[in-house]
């Protein structure tokens, strides 16, 4: 587990050919890590056949809406988490 | 059947006779895998059964029993799948079911934007609404316009969080205690807790007025 709660992540901005768990709407943005969850098998390898090993840390990660959608016609509070894997993110301290 | 006048064009109303493409398409994949052996049509009717078999009376037990005991809460919101098995509940295949409670201050709505990932086990099979692109694209930017349709009215100064189940985790929210409902027996308070207030798009059905 290389991320902490409370610790400020970017999620990656690549794409990616085929199945993957990280929506394109958050893709480049950053946010806080909520929860670290346990590791599960990897869904980009599992889909296609394969083990999906090794397990990948998954994390719940909180971004503020007016940080993902600039239009948001929400609150300055809300705010959106999602269940990211470790390798979609990199540290943004 | 009569005919019937209109002016509009629509394809014709079929008597069931077709089967839609992706009916047809999920029938060739069951059929092969039958085939290569990976899946009997056994293990299909038994999933079936098993989804069929869960509703959301499940998850208003676990939510009824968190408002009449603040332990309960705790465990409940440390651990979702624990403390349904403490209440001898089936949680599911997933190995990590987490509640979120709402309060005055936050309210928290579910949504998978890449599927229709749901607390089946708990919840039973989702409403189609919660499948729907509508649904899904609007919950994550624009949850309070969502909201306001459902008919539940959100203060400006109410902290709302939308949870978009990407991965393994299944999420189930917990809704607020109406009031005027403190002499309520547990099974009663589990009558008013609805599948839309545990998705949070709904809040608790208020009581019955008495007399």
């Amino acid at each position: 587990m290389t991320y902490h709660p409370g610790q400020r992540v970017r999620v990656v901005a690549r794409s990616h050919e085929g199945h993957h768990r990280t929506p394109g709407y958050v893709k480049g943005k950053t946010g806080t890590v909520e929860r670290a969850h346990p590791s599960f098998t990897n869904p980009e390898t599992r889909a296609y056949g394969a083990d999906g090993l090794p397990q990948q840390p998954l994390y719940l990660v909180g971004f503020a809406q007016r940080d993902v959608w600039p239009d948001y016609p929400g609150q300055s509070g809300d705010r959106i988490y999602l269940d990211l894997f470790e390798h979609w993110l990199e540290d943004a301290e | 059947m009569s005919e019937h006048e209109h002016d509009h064009p629509h394809e014709p109303i079929g008597d069931g006779d077709g089967e839609p493409p992706a009916a047809a398409r999920a029938r060739a994949l069951e059929q092969l895998l039958i085939e290569k052996g990976a899946i009997s049509r056994e293990d299909v009717r038994e999933r079936i059964d098993w989804l069929v078999s869960r509703s959301p009376a499940d998850g208003a037990r676990l939510v009824a029993r968190a408002w009449v005991d603040p332990g309960f809460k705790q465990r409940l919101l440390a651990d979702a799948r624990s403390a349904a098995l403490e209440l001898g509940l089936d949680p599911g295949p997933s190995p990590v079911v987490v509640a979120v409670e709402n309060t005055e201050d936050v309210h928290h709505m579910v949504v998978c934007t890449l599927c229709s990932c749901y607390p089946r086990a708990l919840l039973g099979p989702p409403p189609a609404w919660y499948k729907s692109l509508p649904y899904r694209s609007r919950a994550v930017s624009d949850p309070r316009g969502v909201l306001d349709e459902f008919g539940v009215e959100l203060g400006d100064d109410v902290e709302l969080r939308v949870l978009d189940s990407t991965a393994d985790i299944r999420y189930l929210v917990m809704p607020r205690r109406p009031a005027g409902t403190e002499g309520i027996s547990e099974e009663g308070l589990a009558a008013l807790i609805t599948r839309d207030s545990m998705i949070g798009v709904a809040q608790p059905a208020a009581p019955a007025p008495i007399g």
